[in-house]
C-alpha cells in the first residue's frame, strides 16, 4: 500500500511542477483569499424565521406542530395519539418533562438494529435546524442518540426549540464547527425517492413519516 | 447492443454508432426527455430563488480549485485526521489496485455478500464484477441501482441512473426478480417492494461499500448526500464500512460544506436539500461501523492535474446538472456515451481517465452550446475543455503514420495550403463548383456527399457552393461601384 501512496503523491507533485514549468500555472486564490460573497448571515426576524422553517417542512410533506415549553408533553401526546403510535423508543438524555403518560418510551441507545425494527416510532431532540432548507440536524449524543435510532423506526417525531433554528446553511456550519467530528445527519423531510418517473415518493428506507414539534414561547422575545 | 464500460478494457461502440441505435428506441427517448424536463424545471425553480447563486458558484469553484492546487497537502491532512479518528486509509493507483484492496478487506471478514450505496467511482472501477469474480455478491441498495442491477442494465444518469425505465418496466423487473406476481405498478407499490426486499439485507449483511461526496481534509470527515435512507442504512448498520473515493473528492475545511450542501442538492435533484446528508469521522464508539476504511483512488486523475486547460474537470461534484441541460444527452440518454460518466461531464472526464483509448469520439458528442457551463455549480468551462481535448485527439492522430496519411489529415493539409494562397483557393472553388454539380439535389441542397465526406451529410444538408464566391462578388462589386454610384450592396446570387 505504501508504494501506491508514494507514487500518487509524487504524480500529484510532478503535475503541479509541470504546470508551473510550462508557465501554465493557473492556480487560484489562496484559501483565505477565497471570496465568500454569498449570504452567510440570515436577515429574518425570529417569527419570520420560524415561519419559513414551517413552510419548508410542509413542502417536504413533514407534519408541523407547535407548543410552548410547558406544553411539550401535551403536544407530544396529541401528535402520537393522532398517529396511533404507542410503543416508542427514545435516546438517553431526553428531558423527562417531554414524555407524556400513557405511552411507553424505551431507552434506545443500546438496542440493536433488529430490535429497533419492532417499535412504532422514535422521539428525539436535535442539535439545530435550518429554516432556509427545512432541515433538522442530529448529532450523536444526549437527546439524539446513535444514528440508527432515528433511522430504523418508520416514524420520527423531532422536537425543535425555536432558538435552535438558524436561517442559513452557513449559520448552521458556524454552530456545528466545534462538534464537527461527531456523527451528523441532516434530515430534510421524510425519506424519499424520485427514481421512478421522477415522482417524489415518500419513504423508502428511512422513516416514512416525520413530525416536527417546534417549541416557542410567544411571550418571550428571543 | 454492447455498451460495456470502457474502463474495464471491453469493447464498446463509438458514440455515433451507439447514439444512432438508441435514437431509435422511442420509449427510452420519451423517458429520458420526461425525466430531464422534470429535473430541469425543479432546478430552475430552486436556483432562481437564490439571490446569491452566482456568488455560491464562484465560491464553490474557488474552493475546488484551491483543493486541486494543494491536493497532495490536503490528502495527507485528510489521511492523518481520519487515522487519528480511528479510520484506516488505503491508496490505489488504478482500478485493479482499488478492487484488490476492497476484496481483501471483504474477505478478511469472510463475507460473501456486501451492501452498496450508489457510487460512480465504484462503477468506474467495475467493483461489482471484480467482487463477483471472487464469489462476493454486491447488493445495490439505491432504488434506481436496484432496478438496474435486477434488470441487468446499465446506469444512464449520474443522479437518476434508472431514468430510462418507466414504472411498467420497473414492475416487470421486480415481479420477476423478487417473485411478486401480484405487484402493482404505482410508484408507491414499487418502493414498498424495494423497502421490504432490502431491509432484510441491511439488517443481516456486515460489510458495506460506499463512495463519498466529499472528504474533509481538516477533520478527516466524510460526507454522503442521498435521498432514500439506504445510504444511512449502509453507513450505520454494518460492522465494517469501506468508502472508495477519487483523490479529487477532498475539500479543505469543514465549513466549505456550507457551499456545496447548498449548490449540490439544488443542482442535482432540484431540491433545497436532499432528504439525508450523512457526515462522520473515522469510528465513533457505539454509533456506526466500528471498522472504517477509505480507499483513495487515483486511476488517471493525477495525470489530468498536470493539464492546465483540462484540470478543471476535476472540480466536478457529480451533480448531473450538465446532463439535464445538454441537448445531445436529452436526445440520446446516457447509454450512448458507452461510459460510466455520461453527458457533458462524461464527454470530458471519460476520455481523460482512459487516455482516449476507447472514448476518443466523446469530445465530439457536443454541440458546444454552452448550456452545461451555465448550470455547472463549480463553473467548469466544459466547452473549453472539449475543444482542448479535440485538439489533443487530432494532434495525437497526426503523430501516427495512419493518422498522417488518413483522409482527415490529408484534407486538413490540403485545406491549409489552399487557404494560404488566394489564387489556389480561387482555383479550388472553381473546380468545386463544377465538381459538386452531380450532388446538388432538386431541393438546391447537397443531401449526400460521396465517400468519407458522407458523415457530414448523414444528419444535415449542405448548401452548395454559390455560383459566385465572396472574392468574385467583391471584385465585381467594386467594378460595378466604379460604373454606378447608386448600386446597392445587395446579397450574392
Ligand atoms: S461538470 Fe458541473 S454540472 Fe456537470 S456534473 Fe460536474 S459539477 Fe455538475
Amino acid at each position: 500500500m505504501e508504494p501506491a501512496r508514494q507514487a500518487i503523491l509524487e504524480r500529484i507533485r510532478s503535475a503541479h511542477a509541470l504546470r508551473s514549468a510550462t508557465g501554465r500555472h493557473d492556480s487560484g486564490a489562496s484559501y483565505d483569499a477565497i471570496s465568500r460573497a454569498y449570504q452567510r448571515a440570515g436577515s429574518l426576524q425570529n417569527t419570520e424565521r420560524v415561519e419559513l422553517f414551517e413552510h419548508r417542512l410542509k413542502e417536504y410533506d413533514a407534519g408541523v406542530h407547535s407548543a410552548s415549553t410547558e406544553k411539550i408533553a401535551d403536544a407530544v401526546k396529541e401528535i402520537l395519539a393522532n398517529r396511533g403510535r404507542r410503543n416508542m423508543v427514545a435516546p438517553s438524555g431526553l428531558p423527562a418533562a417531554w414524555l407524556p403518560e400513557g405511552f411507553t418510551f424505551t431507552l434506545g441507545d443500546g438496542i440493536t438494529a433488529n430490535d429497533l425494527d419492532h417499535f412504532d416510532g422514535v422521539l428525539t431532540g436535535c442539535t439545530l435546524a435550518i429554516a432556509l432548507t427545512g432541515s433538522i440536524v442530529l448529532q450523536s449524543g444526549a437527546g439524539q442518540g446513535p444514528r440508527r435510532l432515528s433511522l430504523i423506526p418508520d416514524y420520527h417525531l423531532c422536537v425543535v426549540l425555536a432558538e435552535q433554528i438558524v436561517e442559513t446553511v452557513s449559520e448552521a456550519f458556524d454552530r456545528l464547527g466545534p462538534t464537527a467530528t461527531l456523527p451528523t445527519t441532516f434530515i430534510s423531510g421524510p425519506s424519499a425517492t424520485a427514481d421512478i418517473e421522477m415522482t417524489r415518493i415518500k419513504g423508502v428506507h428511512g422513516p416514512r413519516f416525520l413530525d416536527v414539534l417546534i417549541v416557542q414561547d410567544k411571550n418571550r422575545i428571543g | 447492443m454492447n455498451t460495456e464500460k470502457n474502463f474495464r478494457g471491453q469493447r464498446h461502440p463509438d458514440f455515433p454508432v451507439a447514439a444512432k441505435e438508441l435514437l431509435q428506441d422511442v420509449q427510452l427517448r420519451q423517458n429520458v426527455r420526461h425525466a430531464t424536463d422534470v429535473i430541469t424545471a425543479k432546478r430552475a425553480h430552486v436556483v432562481d430563488e437564490m439571490q446569491d447563486w452566482q456568488t455560491l458558484r464562484d465560491a464553490g469553484s474557488a474552493v475546488r480549485q484551491n483543493a486541486l492546487d494543494h491536493l497532495d497537502r490536503y490528502l495527507t491532512q485528510f489521511e492523518e485526521a481520519c487515522i487519528r479518528a480511528g479510520g484506516q486509509v488505503h491508496w490505489a493507483i488504478d482500478a485493479a489496485e482499488a478492487n484488490r484492496i476492497a476484496i481483501e478487506l471483504v474477505q478478511a471478514h469472510a463475507a460473501k455478500e456486501v451492501i452498496k450505496i450508489k457510487s460512480m467511482t465504484t462503477e468506474e472501477i467495475g467493483l461489482n464484477d471484480a467482487l463477483a469474480q471472487v464469489g462476493i455478491h454486491a447488493h445495490e441498495t439505491d432504488l434506481a441501482e436496484l432496478i438496474i442491477q435486477l434488470g441487468k442494465d446499465k446506469p444512464s444518469h449520474i443522479v437518476a441512473p434508472a431514468l430510462h425505465k418507466n414504472r411498467q418496466q420497473v414492475r416487470a423487473i421486480f415481479q420477476r426478480e423478487m417473485e411478486l406476481p401480484e405487484l402493482g405498478d404505482r410508484p408507491e407499490d414499487l418502493t414498498e417492494a424495494a423497502r421490504v426486499f432490502l431491509r432484510e439485507k441491511f439488517l443481516r449483511i456486515p460489510v458495506a461499500i460506499s463512495g463519498a461526496n466529499f472528504l474533509v481534509a481538516e477533520t478527516g470527515g466524510v460526507c454522503i448526500v442521498e435521498s432514500e435512507g439506504n445510504g444511512r442504512m449502509c453507513l450505520t448498520l454494518p460492522r465494517v464500512l469501506i468508502a472508495i473515493a477519487g483523490i479529487e473528492k477532498v475539500i479543505p475545511k469543514f465549513r466549505d460544506l456550507e457551499v456545496f450542501l447548498q449548490t449540490l442538492p439544488r443542482s442535482a435533484t432540484g431540491e433545497r436539500m436532499n432528504p439525508y446528508n450523512s457526515l462522520w469521522t473515522g469510528v465513533y464508539p457505539g454509533d456506526g461501523p466500528q471498522e472504517f476504511h477509505v480507499i483513495l483512488l487515483d486511476n488517471g486523475r493525477s495525470e489530468i492535474l498536470g493539464d492546465a486547460e483540462a484540470r478543471q474537470t476535476l472540480k466536478c461534484i457529480r451533480c448531473g446538472a450538465c446532463q439535464n441541460a445538454c441537448p445531445v444527452y436529452r436526445q440520446t440518454g446516457g447509454h450512448a456515451y458507452g461510459s460510466v460518466y455520461a453527458g457533458p461531464i462524461g464527454a470530458i472526464l471519460t476520455p481523460q481517465l482512459d487516455r482516449f483509448r476507447q472514448s476518443a469520439s466523446l469530445p465530439y458528442a457536443s454541440s458546444l452550446c454552452g448550456a452545461c457551463y451555465e448550470v455547472c455549480p463549480v463553473k467548469i468551462n466544459i466547452p473549453e475543455v472539449l475543444i482542448h481535448l479535440r485538439g489533443q485527439i487530432v494532434r495525437e492522430e497526426q503523430e501516427t503514420f495512419a493518422g498522417k496519411i488518413g483522409p482527415w489529415n490529408v484534407g486538413m493539409q490540403i485545406a491549409a495550403s489552399l487557404f494560404a494562397s488566394g489564387d489556389r483557393l480561387a482555383l479550388a472553388q472553381y473546380l468545386g463548383r463544377i465538381g459538386q454539380k452531380p450532388f446538388v439535389a432538386s431541393s438546391g441542397f447537397i443531401e449526400h456527399l460521396p465517400f468519407q465526406l458522407g458523415g457530414w451529410t448523414q444528419t444535415r444538408d449542405l448548401a452548395p457552393l454559390p455560383a459566385q464566391s465572396f472574392r468574385q462578388w467583391w471584385a465585381q462589386r467594386e467594378k460595378t461601384a466604379e460604373n454606378s454610384t447608386h448600386t446597392k450592396a445587395g446579397g450574392q446570387s
